[in-house]
């Protein structure tokens, strides 16, 4: 078997519906929360997800702490993704903000979180990123920040737009952020996606749909809030990240807060 | 030791890491916890495989570990390095041809380990496009006397444990990550 992406596409979005409907249907009653590892009509996971399940481990003790990110590694500005260039952006200016929480509802405090996505045309800064969408001098599409004593992060930035990729003919990515995120301790890291409101393409798009509960997929969509709009400047998505695994018993005020 | 895992919460879905990460995650010393070939200092590389035995050219590796006397670190400073300070955590994005490279220490064993006879490793997260969710795994060490009564590697068969060892090379340890086939990776998920 060749990797799957080195080939054009032959099938349609309907054929990718057609599969992700039936995957759905079969695990229609299983509450799965988190993707199908095992995920064909996303192409790319064919050949790169484990057949065995994972092996149950009580966690190690260095697997029940987190690395520890303060002040000299991120600087406030890296939160904001519309000053990096000499001039505004192109796009809707949005402000993006949350908390992140472990499995009790416990705030994630002063832990690193660190964002990527297109411009506001659906284009990466990525030299395999080709599709003939424009480059924005004035965005980068990187954003770091460290969350406060409540778990609370806060980006400033633009709206991405959604972007064609080669899963199928016709592909599209409804519009995302990604965000890598490291919650109390270390079987608590997580990398995932947070989309918008009603997005048309979510009943079409694979990867979102590897979630087959539909409460599991809300939880990656942003909610619009207006409390967080500021008047003339900008719209505000507040979006809470849930961080779960096992970790060291909770203590107050947590060992090593500044 | 650690929380009853109540999770009245329920957890964010992971999602894959996609295929343009590249100029977000990485950054200048991301891989080296020590200076390359500072005294004591060892690489920790591998290829990073799918199940067709092609290497993945877009994989992003994490590993976070005790300092050589089996404490845990709690420095800042992994995205700034500045050479003295080990934060006991790196990012390494394998290469074009699926190759990955750390320069650190060798994990001293915990003397709190919550599994007291736990054997010395490596914590180990995977990342890649075509991955839809993180992966965990651990890396051990060779020979190490205690890996006999690690209560993980004694629950695995043979061929799963070898998956779980580093081998010796000239310059440190070897660990290569299979994503699926007849050599997959243990991986793990915690109780």
């Amino acid at each position: 078997m060749t990797a799957p992406t080195k080939k054009p596409p032959v099938e349609t979005q309907a054929d990718l519906s057609a599969e992700i409907a039936k995957i759905e249907a079969d695990s229609e009653g299983r509450n799965v929360r988190q993707p199908l590892l095992d995920y064909p009509p996303y192409r790319s996971s064919i050949l790169r997800h484990p057949t065995k399940d994972p092996r149950h481990a009580d966690p190690e003790t260095i697997e029940l702490w987190s690395p520890c990110f303060g002040h000299s590694d991120v600087d406030p500005l890296e939160a904001d993704l519309t000053i990096a260039g000499s001039n505004e952006p192109i796009g809707e200016r949005i402000t993006v903000s949350g908390r992140v929480l472990d499995g009790e509802g416990r705030p994630v405090r002063n832990q690193l979180v660190e964002i990527w996505q297109s411009n506001s045309a659906g284009r990466y800064i990525h030299k395999h990123e080709q599709h003939p969408a424009p480059l924005d001098p004035n965005f980068t599409g990187v954003g770091r920040c460290l969350t406060d004593d409540e778990g609370r992060y806060r980006f400033q930035t633009i709206k991405p737009g959604p972007y064609p990729w080669g899963n199928h003919i016709n592909a599209w990515r409804p519009a995302h952020i990604h965000f890598s995120l490291f919650g109390r301790a270390f079987t608590q890291r997580l990398i995932t996606q947070m989309y918008f409101p009603s997005d048309p393409l979510f009943a079409l798009d694979p990867i979102y749909q590897s979630i087959t509960s539909q409460q599991a997929r809300d939880a990656l969509v942003a909610t619009y809030d207006h409390d967080l709009s500021t008047p003339g400047y900008s719209m505000g998505y507040s979006w809470d990240i849930v961080l779960t695994g096992p970790s060291r018993t909770w203590t107050e005020p947590e060992e090593g807060d500044l | 030791m650690s929380t009853p895992a109540k999770n009245s919460q329920s957890p964010t879905p992971g999602q894959t890491i996609g295929p343009f990460f590249g100029y977000a995650l990485p950054y200048e010393g991301d891989a080296d916890l020590v200076p390359p070939g500072s005294p004591g200092s060892i690489r920790l590389h591998g290829w990073v495989y799918d199940g067709a035995g092609n290497p993945i050219p877009d994989a992003l590796i994490e590993i976070w570990q005790t300092d050589a006397e089996g404490n845990v670190p709690q420095a800042e400073g992994s995205l700034h390095r500045d050479g003295w300070t080990f934060t006991g955590w790196g990012r390494a994005a394998t290469d074009l041809n699926g190759h990955y490279t750390f320069s650190t220490v060798l994990p001293g064993a915990s003397e709190k380990g919550k599994a007291p006879s736990a054997a010395p490793s490596f914590g180990v997260t995977v990342f890649a496009r075509g991955l839809l969710d993180k992966l965990h795994t651990r890396i051990y060490l060779p020979e190490h006397a205690a890996n006999a009564g690690d209560p993980l590697l004694v629950s695995l068969s043979e061929d799963e444990r070898a998956t779980l060892v580093a081998t010796a090379d000239a310059t440190g340890l070897r660990f290569d990550i299979h994503l699926q086939g007849d050599r997959e990776t243990t991986f793990l998920t915690y109780r």
